[in-house]
């Protein structure tokens, strides 16, 4: 129920036919025929794994060009777009097995590179005795490396070279992404055999992604006239449009972790639903305890507070607990983004660190909460909530210290190979032009 | 000839034009434009970053008539763009030396 079991079960191609033409072998081959999906799971897994596709594009590109300024809307888009892209070509090639392998060890596993052995009758186990196809699995997998890396980039937008994103980009989800998937959703996974409850990957994902934008962002350096200078977003309209494709493809992130179309993911899509409204209404509510007006961008920004908050809790979690976790997240992110970064002085530009890996932990360590059944969440009568929260903690700074040192890794090899800023006259013309050589309006 | 210049509100733009066509003004350019006087701009926030705008929005027209008709220009410009809140603009009129329709040729106040 909390993680991907990873057993892979192979099945025999030429099985089935072979049985159906010695009837007398019948009996003994129903015991031992390979599991076939249910199409009810795999229809919903696919669908799922698109929708994840749509967070990203156009979903994320959308809500980060928006808050960008219109000189850098096409690089940004363009980043975001390119480094899924790479991901993809990367998973299929080793990032599979270096997470979901068949041979491993607590912290990464290895075997299965360029998809070696899987045909369409492989099928991956789900958290019951059903079993899904081992590509949909693989897909769906490769929508979460791929959004990952994505996320990142809200750190760095405006000024980092295009060439060293996509160099970042390969080594940070080599050294950073693959083992940390691995030690969280692998049966054999350090995270996972300690017991840490993350339902879609509020560790893997959105702290991950958060304090790895936060490291890059101080390596990288501010934009040029940060903080002085005027840099409001160019398209809060574009914004809300994106923060809209991301609440609709969050369900297929959230309720498809789920791995079938069972009462977890129906649970995990109440919760996003009703975290994601307390929090968009609860950071308006907060800019107007603070003097402010309720803005759209507080909305938009509410929303995915409340939406990284609920991932690891959203099948962890009874409805009012996701209340509660949404609402707590969004009002202590809005601290953070308008008061605690300010004070800090770095430019983490888009507030990755301060939306995905603020409201990472708070949704990490809020889960151990709102799974109690006291609260409405699923535990057990015997779930004892102290132990529960040593081990999310525990998860939780792992995560922060694997990411921490990976991305500053990852970020020197992309200093040396490319020189990782664009030069300072690029930067006040715009990265569309001087990255691209196109502009988004014309 | 004058030409009268008024900075407006731009929200009071179709009631000052229904006036100076009631008056007999046949055209006039209109400009959108920015700029400050007593009323100060406004602040903008997004997630806690500030950024105040000292230059608010507002509309120029620009009218030539001939000197008779000015007075009931400036007047009906006046009690048209009037809201009675700081802000409503200010009215300049100024002597035009020269006035030509480009496509006849026709000079001084034919031309208008």
């Amino acid at each position: 129920m909390i993680f991907a079991r990873p057993m892979i079960r192979a099945a025999a191609a030429t099985g089935l036919s072979l049985f159906a033409a010695l009837p007398a072998w019948a009996q003994d081959a129903a015991t031992q025929a390979a599991p076939v999906p249910n199409p009810g799971n795999n229809a919903w897994m696919m669908t799922a794994t698109v929708l994840v596709l749509l967070m990203i594009l156009p979903g994320l590109a959308l809500f980060y060009g928006g808050l960008t300024r219109a000189k850098n809307m096409l690089a940004t888009m363009t980043q975001i777009g390119a480094v899924a892209a790479l991901a993809m070509l990367i998973w299929v090639t080793y990032g599979y097995g270096l997470a979901f392998g068949p041979e491993g060890n607590a912290f990464i596993s290895w075997g299965k590179f360029f998809l070696s052995g899987i045909t369409p009758d492989s099928t991956a186990a789900t958290f019951s005795d059903e079993v899904i196809s081992e590509y949909v699995f693989v897909s769906f997998q490769m929508t979460f490396a791929a959004i990952t890396i994505a996320l990142v980039l809200g750190g760095l937008v405006e000024r980092m070279k295009f060439s060293a994103i996509l160099v970042f980009a390969a080594v940070w989800l080599t050294i950073v992404y693959f083992p940390i998937a691995h030690m969280v959703w692998e049966g054999r996974g350090l995270f996972f055999t300690m017991g840490a409850l993350d339902f879609a990957g509020g560790t893997v994902v959105h702290i991950n992604a958060g304090v790895s934008a936060l490291v890059a962002a101080i390596m990288l350096g501010k934009r040029k006239g940060y903080p002085s200078e005027r840099m409001p977003p160019h398209s809060l309209t574009l914004t809300m449009v994106g923060t809209g494709l991301l609440w609709v493809g969050w369900f297929g992130f959230n309720a498809g972790s789920a791995l079938e179309a069972n009462g977890s993911a129906a649970l995990a899509m109440i919760n996003t639903f009703v975290a994601t409204a307390a929090a968009g209404l609860a950071w308006m509510v907060t800019e107007r305890a603070m003097g402010h007006k309720a803005s759209a961008l507080g909305f938009c920004s509410g929303i995915i507070a409340g939406l990284v908050a609920i991932t690891p809790a959203a099948g962890n979690s009874g409805p009012f607990g996701a209340i509660v976790l949404g609402a707590l997240a969004s009002v202590v992110c809005f601290f953070f983004v308008a008061k605690v970064k300010p004070a800090l002085g770095y430019d983490d530009s888009l507030d990755a660190f301060g939306i995905h890996g603020v409201g990472g932990i708070i949704g990490a360590i809020g889960t151990a909460i709102v799974y109690t059944p006291s609260l409405g969440g699923p535990g057990g009568a015997d779930y004892a909530i102290g132990g529960q929260l040593v081990t999310q903690v525990s998860a939780v700074v792992a995560t922060i210290v694997i990411s921490t040192i990976g991305t500053a890794i990852a970020i020197t090899i992309a200093r040396a190979l490319t020189g990782l800023r664009v030069s300072p006259e690029v930067e006040l013309e715009g990265l569309d032009l001087g990255e691209h050589g196109e502009r988004a309006y014309n | 000839m004058k030409l009268i210049m008024a900075i407006i509100k731009p929200f009071k733009l179709d009631d000052v034009r229904d006036a100076l066509a009631a008056v007999g003004i046949a055209g006039m350019t209109v400009s959108e434009v920015k700029g400050f006087g007593r009323q100060k701009g406004q602040t903008e926030i997004y997630r806690g970053a500030e950024y105040s705008t000292n230059m608010v929005p507002k509309i120029k027209l620009e009218i030539v008539c001939d000197d008779p008709l000015a007075g009931r220009v400036v007047e009906a410009i006046q009690q048209a763009a009037n809201s009675g809140a700081i802000g409503d603009g200010k009215i300049f009129v100024l002597d035009v030396a020269h006035a030509v329709r480009i496509r006849t040729g026709e000079t001084g106040e034919t031309a208008l």
